[in-house]
């Protein structure tokens, strides 16, 4: 052997190593949802806690939908995903097109304005946020109504506008020929029917990107809908997982053993499917998280 | 005035439309932009002015009586810290008085901080921590003592997971820069555990931490041949924040990966050549083309991990709670505590602040530290 064929195994014998650390975690959780409690205990201490062998079944998944509502849960999570992301994706794209695109007073501030928020974490205004939703009025079923909390406009709202999505619209409508619009305009076509005939159809990249990254934003949402959440009825994903968790560990103590096969399935049903969105659209994902990088 | 300042053309800058199609230019641009400006006014830019005004008031979320201003009290109280040195304690002969154990005996704190009319600095002060320096004993008092271990865990979790973080990040993006056969589906999987909740992970790794069944202390016994002693990795002050930091570095380190390898395929491969005509190592190429290329990408990543650090929150609730003895509760954590559990808003808005200027500080010493080095 020569150093080359040295080099280069040691290189990806490293990068196997690492491989198996990164997947680890991700494999014991969908193969032990398959396992009854007692043999996920028991296989934890061999290579057997990663290989789906032994009692395998599905009853965990029909456990863990019995034990507590994971359906709804599911349908709340993708409801507020989808919606925030179908509104933000036009409110920001149209801001964006608005800023990169069009003549107007006041467009340098709102832009500076915009790119400030960038550097203003979530965190630092959730609590001050708690209390100007829990005042504001709402017009619903019941009439006027004072306070969003318990309720689905509570997660969506807040969330529509994104300014890190508009910076990205900004960057990519900027990038466009100019004399595509002028030509439009020469044409009579109105500023609103040039942005959604003329630049939305162009504009499929950086639409998917920030669709990805609202979308995963979205799914994984944990600290606000817990502060805002506290019935089941509109519980999201992840705030329904501690809601399980609490159950399992309450409601099972004199069994002896928690039903860590269920809480795999909870956590297998709602990790997979993005798991899967992610391998089919990889190079869009790699990509979309690539451009975070570009506001260094 | 008005009639006549809108006689007058203002600006003129294209030729081929008027004076018309500019103002409904200017008419359209605001409907356009508006949804957003409204949103981010309603949502963004007015809670982040409330937490200030909340800062220096009694505000709570529900509350009989009014709100009181009450001035920089609730920033007193997250701050003040205070140090009581404090001797042993001697008897009439000018002895110490030992213990059972033959240590020195000191006078409590309490003693000091409650009520006691010649102390009125220490009143209503909490017992931070302890120092023992020479025969003297430092009682650290502090307004609110959990705040204070919850800004020291803050840091030291920054502090640990910012190298840490963005040089393994460095280190895979370097790996598989590589054109060689299979680069893509490591790609993908040290990407796997970005688009995986942390809330997932968090649960999935109390139990790869467990101190009975746990995977890790499984596979240590392993390795060791039995030498290993399995320890409970999240129930002990000394062991929990490290096992966080460590799970926390392993869930979001593809995110920087992928930046670190757009910021490595930026750089032109002219210069690699030259380097290797001048007879560069791998060393030397390193330090001298890749690494100079990177420093925007650098000052970047340093700054979003600081950031994304200084937020610490889902993995402490999930699954510590703050504990054991506080050793993992974190700023956030904290204002969440008060803010939102407790429903005191004035006090958790102050605690927001405080992370606000925090966050604010390290993005600005950050970049000037991270420009300074490299030019």
């Amino acid at each position: 052997m020569n150093t080359k064929t040295i080099a280069f195994s040691i290189r990806y014998g490293f990068m196997i190593l690492l491989a198996i650390i990164f997947a680890f975690p991700v494999v014991f959780m969908m193969v032990s949802s398959l396992k009854p409690s007692i043999q996920i205990l028991r296989d934890s201490s061999s290579l057997l806690a990663f290989l789906p062998v032994g009692e395998i079944s599905v009853d965990n998944y029909f456990k863990a939908f019995q034990r507590a509502p994971i359906s709804l849960f599911v349908f709340n999570s993708l409801m507020i995903t989808m919606i925030t992301m179908g509104l933000g994706l036009f409110v920001n794209s149209m801001a964006g097109f608005a800023l990169a695109c069009m003549r107007w007073k006041g467009k340098q501030i709102v832009l500076s304005v915009i790119i400030a928020t960038l550097i203003l974490p979530f965190e630092t205004i959730a609590v001050p946020l708690l209390m100007v939703v829990s005042k504001l009025p709402w017009l619903g079923p019941q009439g006027l109504t004072f306070g969003w909390l318990n309720s689905y406009h509570v997660q969506i709202i807040p969330f529509i506008v994104d300014a890190f999505s508009i910076f990205l619209f900004v960057q990519f409508f900027k990038s466009l020929p100019y004399e595509l619009i002028e030509a439009a305009r020469i044409d009579g076509a109105g500023w609103f029917r040039i942005y959604a005939k003329l630049i939305v159809p162009v504009s499929g990249p950086v639409f998917a990107t920030a669709a990805i990254l609202r979308g995963l934003f979205m799914w994984n949402q944990y600290l606000w809908p817990n502060m805002v959440v506290q019935n089941t009825q509109f519980r999201p994903v992840m705030v329904g997982l501690g809601y399980f968790w609490q159950l399992t560990t309450s409601n099972t103590a004199g069994e002896g053993i928690l039903p860590w096969g269920e809480l795999m399935a909870y956590l297998t049903v709602i990790t997979v499917p993005v798991i899967i969105l992610f391998l089919s659209l990889q190079r869009a994902f790699v990509e979309s998280i690539a451009t975070t990088g570009i506001k260094g | 005035m008005a009639p006549i300042a809108n006689t007058v053309p203002q600006e003129k800058t294209y030729s081929s439309t008027g004076i018309k199609d500019r103002q409904l230019e200017e008419v359209a641009a605001w409907l356009m932009a508006s949804p957003a400006v409204i949103l981010i006014l309603a949502f963004l830019i007015i809670p982040f002015i409330l937490a200030f005004y909340f800062a220096f008031t009694n505000q709570r979320l529900i509350s009989p009586n009014p709100t009181e201003y009450v001035g920089l009290a609730n920033f007193r109280q997250l701050l003040t810290v205070k140090v009581l040195p404090l001797d042993p304690i001697v008897d009439t002969d000018g002895q110490p008085v030992l213990d059972e154990n033959g240590n020195y005996t000191y006078p409590r704190e309490r003693e000091f901080t409650r009520n006691n009319p010649s102390y009125p600095q220490y009143n209503g002060l909490q017992k931070w921590t302890t120092w023992d320096i020479g025969t003297s004993r430092w009682i650290w008092l502090a307004g609110d003592a959990v705040f204070m271990r919850s800004l020291v865990n803050t840091l030291y979790f920054a502090m640990v997971i910012v190298p840490g973080q963005a040089g393994l990040g460095l280190l895979l993006a370097l790996l598989i820069n590589k054109r060689s056969p299979g680069v893509t589906i490591f790609r993908t999987i040290y990407f796997i555990p970005v688009v995986v909740s942390i809330v997932v992970i968090s649960i999935l790794f109390q139990f790869i931490y467990d101190g009975d069944n746990g995977l890790v202390n499984n596979a240590l016994v392993f390795i060791t041949g039995g030498r290993f002693t399995p320890v409970d990795w999240l129930a002990s002050p000394a062991t929990a924040m490290p096992a966080i930091m460590a799970m926390s570095a392993w869930q979001a380190v593809g995110i920087h990966m992928v930046i670190w390898l757009a910021g490595l395929q930026n750089i032109p491969e002219i210069l690699y050549e030259a380097a290797s005509i001048d007879g560069a190592n791998n060393w030397q190429k390193f330090v001298h083309v890749t690494w100079p290329g990177l420093r925007n990408t650098a000052i970047f990543i340093l700054v979003t991990i600081t950031i994304a650090a200084l937020g610490l929150f889902s993995q402490i609730d999930v699954m510590t709670q703050g504990g054991p003895l506080d050793s993992t509760t974190t700023v956030i954590y904290q204002a969440v505590q008060k803010g939102y559990k407790m429903q005191d808003i004035a006090y958790g808005s102050a605690i927001s602040v405080v992370f606000f200027i925090l966050v604010l500080c390290v993005a600005l010493i950050q970049g000037y530290l991270t420009r300074e080095k490299n030019t």
